[in-house]
């Protein structure tokens, strides 16, 4: 990423791009393991959305819909909380690959 | 009453792509808290994990107006702002209508250390804020040090347990209480195991006029060395053991948010936590039974105030 200079930034620093660490991508953190959303299981209970640190829980059309991997960094707090019998969210393991960097 | 459905299908006001670390607890705490209102929220934020993490520059994670304080005055950041607010509004540049919420949050360290005293003032002058303390126990951002919300023989970077020592050797500080003590509106303690207790006592905060307080235990797998996928089971321990109790004071008026149907020994709350480990050896039995006694005596205390 280009580094802007002092006469391009806002006074202040002020960011008035809100919300743009979305293209932070850290689910290059992700290492060894992975959940994976297995959807017969899900009773929609949405704690898997409740309790995931970096909201890379999929809900469209208010249902829950499966993992954003972008974002997701494969702590397994979504697979304990997972309350049905058979678990809704497994972890699984992922082959590890190298981070291509967060852009040119 | 708020389902989780509902509540997903909000707006984020904080948005991914934020650093903080795996199974970190201050994401919970506040997805919930950020729904708990519909009006625009200006948030002041001390310098702590959160400030750190979702604001590293040029990126921003809040999706909201949001403004960074030093360590100790994120209280008078928004109450500034809050009188701001107030002095516009009677000279109608901001329409009488118009709701803003005022929000101040800072890290244990920057609320019951560094920043006590201009939260004090702020909540002492009664302004219509709501102050968010998350508590992960420790200064976590600058590489875990001890804090006056580190518990009683924790390991931390500037306490550390050895040969000579088992650890922190003071008790923690009661926070909650001293906000108490300042006898404004809303004072109350949550968890966001407890999402719907958590929920309500955010709506609540915002709804009532004045100052109001909320100490929200957070866990932190980096500084309390536990499997990071245990986080909610853990915050769930928390309350079991009643190390950290879920009440709120209104207006005075104690009220116990949950009661474990059988109280757990200490035991299972310091097991998991690499941070406590040392307790378990034999020349340290003393902090263990120090520990829960203080639980115990805290306990009961609350209890006793409840019934008034």
């Amino acid at each position: 990423m280009r580094k802007e200079t002092w006469k391009e930034l806002t006074i202040g620093t002020i960011n008035l791009d809100a919300g743009n660490s979305v293209k932070n991508l850290t689910g290059t953190w992700r290492s060894g393991k992975k959940p994976q959303f297995i959807e017969e299981h899900c009773i929609q209970c949405f704690f898997c959305w409740l309790y995931c640190p970096h909201f890379a829980i999929l809900v469209e059309d208010g249902e829950v819909k499966g993992i954003n991997y972008d974002y997701c960094t494969g702590c397994g707090m979504c697979s304990v909380e997972c309350p049905t019998k058979e678990k809704a969210i497994v972890m699984v393991e992922e082959e590890a690959e190298l981070a291509e960097g967060s852009g040119k | 009453m708020a389902k989780l459905k509902d509540l997903a299908s909000m707006e984020d006001r904080l948005v991914p792509g934020h650093g903080m670390c795996l199974g970190c607890g201050i994401p919970l705490i506040f997805k919930i808290i950020l729904r708990a209102t519909e009006d625009p929220i200006i948030i002041a934020n001390a310098t702590g994990c959160l400030e750190v993490c979702t604001t590293i520059f040029p990126r921003t994670s809040w999706n909201m107006t949001w403004m960074h304080s030093a360590f100790e005055n994120a209280a008078s950041t928004i109450a500034g702002v809050e009188a701001m607010y107030k002095a516009l509004k009677m000279k109608g540049r901001i329409p009488q209508d118009k709701k803003i919420k005022f929000l101040g949050v800072g890290g244990d360290g920057a609320t019951y250390d560094i920043g006590l005293q201009a939260l004090s003032g702020t909540v002492e002058r009664g302004h219509d804020i709501v102050y968010i303390c998350y508590d992960n126990n420790a200064y976590a951002n600058t590489g875990g040090q001890r804090s006056s919300a580190t518990p009683l023989g924790a390991s931390a970077s500037t306490s550390p347990a050895g040969t000579q020592s088992p650890g922190k050797l003071q008790r923690r500080k009661d926070l909650t209480k001293i906000l108490v003590a300042h006898n404004i509106p809303y004072v109350a303690q949550a968890s966001p195991g407890r999402w719907k207790d958590l929920y309500n006592k955010a709506k609540k905060a915002f709804e009532i006029e004045g100052p109001a307080f909320l100490n929200v235990l957070c866990v932190c797998p980096t500084e309390w060395k536990y499997d990071e996928s245990q986080g909610v089971r853990l915050l769930q321990t928390a309350l079991d053991t009643c190390v950290w109790p879920l009440y709120e004071v209104e207006n005075g008026k104690y009220k116990i948010n949950y009661k474990p149907k059988e109280k757990k020994p200490v035991l299972e709350w310091l097991k998991p936590q690499g941070r406590f480990r040392h307790l378990f050896k034999e020349e340290n039995t003393w902090v263990l039974e120090k520990f829960q006694k203080q639980v115990d005596e805290d306990w009961e205390e609350l209890n006793k105030l409840a019934l008034y």
